[in-house]
């Protein structure tokens, strides 16, 4: 059996390098391809007509004068008369014309008639006595249930006890396999009663999942010696994927799709349109280069991708190409879910945690959003949580970067911090008392505090709760931690090796500027002993062997695993072709520096293309798996974790934060490429400064709709808002050897704590809510004044 | 809002490099010329006190001067020039993002001034001498701001790292030694999602000191 396993430390020649990002020479210079930039031969532009109002039923719809525009090739109803729109931006009506200005004048010549309902956009707490108990549950309600590691028994009690919306078919059921359901929950799922009735009810708007305790909550409060209270939360932010989402589809005959779309799931996307647009997945080929961001919010082919579709198909299969607008990218096309919590906590004088109550809610749009795993990471032994989801007309909600745990994090890491500060301990001091509580990683967390102390200063640094400095500027210091999976998905790849000595690789996944292209060659490169750039990657196209889709931090395990399994295979099949030539076994041969030859004797040596050149006429060409039982070892693995350390400057005048300094430090198993690695990281301590000082998505509750969807109002962090930023990744003993974890996530989970925290360490109060903005400082400073 | 917002400290300069490009300036044409015939030539009419050139509505012949080539067009006067340089010349690499001046990733040079194309009619910019971020590169050599951009891991996703690698081009071209305050300044209009900007910061001190 070959030794699929990564190679040790002193055999890698690329693995854990710091190697420079491969596409980046294209990006740089513009010549990178997006999906925005495809430009098919006779391209008609689309635009779409929104409905204005949050709650409506469409009541009638005229687009005869649109029609007969010139220019006008194709009007395209999406949501017709009856229909009930559930929030404001959702699609109505889609034009094909031969520029968009005409597509433009097009959409304004549309007459739609509404009947507007009423609406709630607000996610303020729940008032008292509105909540409903939790209804039957559907596959989503599971799913997040997975997501916030409810136990298998529990859940298997609230399957049964509320039954489901819907029954599951198996493509819910492998979906929620693959999510982490055991088997005790899957036959819950299978046994569940079906109460359709109650599904198709309009329901509260405030759903109260079933209260969970753990251990003794009320013994542990009544014994705990310090309990501290307070208010904590973060609201809706919006993905703001720079480019914006959209595709353009042409049939190329009447049978087949050709369609380039911006999107993480290149492999998954003709799947999810097959049923909708009437062919088979087979007939529906989909390409992408480069993809301008999308944290979790490209997974789909959305219902403006079907329309687009279908409008080109009316236009008589010409390319049509729709990319959504700034405000519409902002409205409809991804929200973090926002949450909320009173939380109590209480510890014994020395700083021991006890006992932990919560009180959460949230909304994310009309599926209510999931209810943050808290306590996060810190496993108090004593609790009682509840929460309320939300659903309301904001619009619907899709994965951000880590979903849930970024609100888990501020929720629980501040609380922490307020409770440290009511013992008057560090609260480095305070985590590192309760580490052991952080099992299974606890140990890895402790190192890393250590790590991140000596790199922000900390001991020199810190300084009790409010004794920031005098004068209009404090400065305070803050922390958390964080954890996630990140086992890598389902990914496949050819590898071909031609006896010319090019080397091809083919694989149908995507590089959402994460590295991941730079990463395959490395795995490749490494295990070839070839460069990265004598190997063709193909990617980003459904030509290639599937791939999963780039979420959770699956990509780097699944890519990299593949690859080597692919890699390996690719080798000992040359070997074994090569060995007569050289007068040895395969199993004697090794490929090194763009050599094949007898381990350690540079004397029986060929050159790689001489080496190839014995595979006689036909390419070597094997598939490589992830994952594989029958080559093992197992490549990839699941949890990390990470803890950040922010400095803060608060101009007491004005309310105005600024952060000083960022520290994190992060493990994700092996690394295979050091530089993207940092990268990843920097660029979660940068987003995660821009959702902690800047971000939320505003609704207006009068009329429903979002008043900041563009870039001047819906803020992001500009260039001077970063300061200096240290990354320090955690390798070698200890770490490669648990193998590939991905790092997408991880990272951007502390940033919002870590600042708030240090926020309240500067000012000496708690400002409850992210983001950090100067009058939300002011207020609590004011409250501080006038306590 | 940052504190020292730089954003507010540009404006009169960039309105004053789109001078009869405002939005003002656009409605004002935009709005006398419903009322006029499809002309090839512009028709001089009066307008709030004064004469003004009416182009369009229809297709209008535009010549262009991108990269020191010729471009020509028929093009409504209402199309921005981002959008001629991406939809009729195939110029891709300014992008299209928020639309209206807020992240910079359309920057593009006019006569050597970084302007925002998409807020920037094409019937504007003829005459100007419009630099894109494809002009940069000499056959296969990168330009130095583009080698420290790729250097430094300047890019992620890349979607706004055109716009950021012509304003800094732009700003190091002005200031080859530039202080914190000109990075500031100079890069103060662009935008990045990724978080590239520890990057793009390495990117500029390493071209300051080599030079560009």
């Amino acid at each position: 059996m070959p030794d699929y396993s990564w190679p040790p430390e002193d055999k890698r020649t690329l693995i854990g390098k710091r190697i420079t990002r491969v596409d980046s020479p294209l990006k740089v210079s513009g010549q990178a391809q997006y999906t925005y930039d495809v430009h098919r031969p006779g391209m008609l532009y689309g635009k779409i007509l929104r409905c204005p109002y949050a709650a409506a039923k469409i009541v009638s719809i005229d687009t005869s004068a649109a029609e007969k525009m010139p220019g006008v090739k194709a009007v395209h109803v999406i949501q017709g008369p009856n229909t009930t729109i559930h929030w404001s931006g959702d699609e109505v009506v889609a034009v094909a014309a031969v520029d968009e200005a005409t597509a433009e004048d097009a959409i304004r010549a549309i007459k739609v008639e509404y009947r507007k309902l009423p609406h709630l956009v607000s996610d303020a707490e729940p008032p008292k006595g509105a909540a409903e108990e939790q209804g039957p549950l559907s596959v989503d309600d599971i799913d997040d249930m997975l997501d916030n590691q409810v136990p298998s028994q529990q859940m298997v009690k609230q399957i049964q006890d509320y039954g489901m919306t819907e029954k599951a078919d198996e493509r819910g059921l492998r979906m929620l396999k693959s999510d982490g359901a055991s088997d005790a929950v899957l036959d819950a799922v299978r046994a569940a009663t079906v109460h359709t009735d109650v599904a198709a009810k309009p329901h509260s708007n405030y759903q109260k999942a079933a209260a969970v305790t753990v251990g003794d909550p009320d013994k542990a409060f009544s014994e705990a010696e310090v309990v501290s209270e307070g208010l904590y939360g973060t609201p809706v932010i919006t993905h703001c994927c720079l480019e914006s989402h959209g595709s353009t589809s042409e049939w190329t005959d009447d049978q087949h799709l050709f369609v380039h779309m911006s999107t993480q799931n290149v492999s998954g996307i003709a799947g999810q349109m097959a049923e909708k647009i009437k062919l088979p997945a087979t007939n529906i080929r989909l390409h992408q280069d480069h993809i301008g961001g999308g944290f979790g919010s490209k997974f789909g082919p959305d219902r403006w991708g079907i329309a687009t579709a279908e409008i080109s198909k009316k236009a008589g299969g010409k390319p049509v190409r729709i990319m959504l607008e700034r405000d519409a990218e902002l409205k409809v096309a991804g929200a973090r879910p926002s949450a909320y919590a009173r939380v109590k906590v209480g510890a014994k004088k020395d700083g021991t945690l006890v006992a932990w109550q919560s009180d959460s809610w949230g909304t994310g749009g009309p599926g209510g959003g999931g209810s943050p795993p808290i306590p996060y990471v810190i496993n108090i032994p004593n609790q009682r949580k509840q929460h309320t989801g939300i659903r309301n007309n904001i619009g619907p909600a899709r994965a951000w970067r880590a979903p849930n745990h970024p609100q888990a994090a501020v929720i629980t890491m501040c609380a922490l911090d307020d409770l440290a500060a009511k013992l008057n301990l560090d609260p480095l001091e305070f985590f590192l008392k309760n580490i052991e509580l952080a099992r299974p990683r606890h140990e890895i967390y402790r190192e890393e505090f250590g790590i991140a102390s000596d790199l922000m200063g900390w001991k020199q640094k810190w300084h009790p709760r409010g004794q920031g400095g005098s004068g209009n500027t404090a400065r305070g210091m803050g922390l958390s931690m964080h954890t996630w999976g990140g086992r890598g998905h389902s990914s496949h790849c050819d590898l071909t090796i031609h006896p010319d000595g090019s080397v091809e690789l083919k694989m149908g996944t995507q590089d959402l500027g994460t590295g991941t292209r730079t990463c395959i060659l490395i795995v490749a490169a490494d295990t070839l002993g070839i460069p990265m750039n004598a190997i063709n990657l193909q990617i980003g196209d459904t030509m290639y062997p599937p791939d999963g889709g780039s979420g959770g931090s699956t990509t780097i395990g699944g890519v990299s695993s593949s690859t080597r399994r692919a890699a390996v295979d690719a080798r000992d099949g040359l070997f074994a072709k090569v060995a007569p030539a050289l007068n040895a076994q395969p199993d004697q041969l090794e490929c090194v520096n763009g050599t094949v030859r007898v381990k350690g004797d540079n004397s029986k040596s060929l050159s790689w293309k001489e080496a190839c050149s014995k595979l006689g006429a036909v390419p070597l060409t094997v598939r490589g798996n992830n994952p594989d039982p029958s080559k093992p070892p197992d490549l990839t693995n699941s949890g990390v974790g990470g803890v950040q350390m922010a400095e803060v400057e608060v101009d007491t005048d004005t309310g105005i934060v600024k952060v000083k300094k960022m520290v994190a430090v992060q493990d994700c198993g092996l690394v295979i490429d050091l530089k993207t690695a940092e990268s990843q990281c920097l660029g979660a301590l940068i987003m995660g400064i821009s959702y902690a000082l800047f971000e939320e998505k505003v609704m207006d509750p009068t009329t429903g709709r979002m008043l900041n969807a563009d870039m001047q109002f819906y803020r992001l962090a500009g260039l001077s808002d970063i300061p200096e930023l240290v990354v320090h990744m955690m390798t070698g003993k200890g770490y490669d050897e648990r193998g590939v974890i991905g790092l997408g996530e991880p990272p951007v989970i502390s940033p919002g704590a870590a600042i708030s925290n240090a926020v309240a360490n500067a000012i000496g109060v708690r400002v409850p809510f992210l983001p950090l903005t100067p009058d939300r400082v002011l207020s609590a400073l004011q409250q501080k004044a006038g306590a | 809002m940052r504190d020292d917002d730089p954003i507010h400290d540009d404006v009169p300069e960039k309105t004053e490099e789109r001078s009869g490009v405002s939005r003002r300036g656009f409605l004002k044409i935009a709005g006398v010329s419903v009322a006029v015939p499809l002309v090839a030539r512009p028709e001089m009419v009066w307008a709030a006190g004064e004469q003004v050139p009416v182009h369009g509505p229809g297709k209008v012949p535009m010549e262009f001067t991108i990269n020191g080539k010729k471009y020509k067009a028929n093009l409504e006067p209402r199309v921005t020039l981002l959008d001629a340089l991406r939809d009729q010349f195939d110029l891709t690499g300014a992008k299209r993002v928020c639309d209206r001046a807020e992240c910079g990733a359309c920057t593009v040079l006019m006569d050597n001034k970084t302007v925002y194309a998409c807020s920037l009619l094409a019937i504007e910019a003829q005459g100007k001498q419009i630099t894109t971020v494809e002009s940069l590169m000499q056959g296969e050599k990168l330009h130095p701001v583009q080698q420290a951009f790729v250097e430094n891991d300047a890019s992620q996703c890349g979607f706004c790292t055109p716009g950021f690698v012509i304003a800094c081009k732009a700003m190091i071209d002005k200031h080859p030694n530039p202080s914190p305050e000109d990075i500031r300044h100079g890069l103060a209009g662009n935008l990045c999602r990724c978080g590239t900007y520890d990057g793009i910061k390495k990117a500029i001190a390493q071209v300051g000191q080599k030079g560009a």
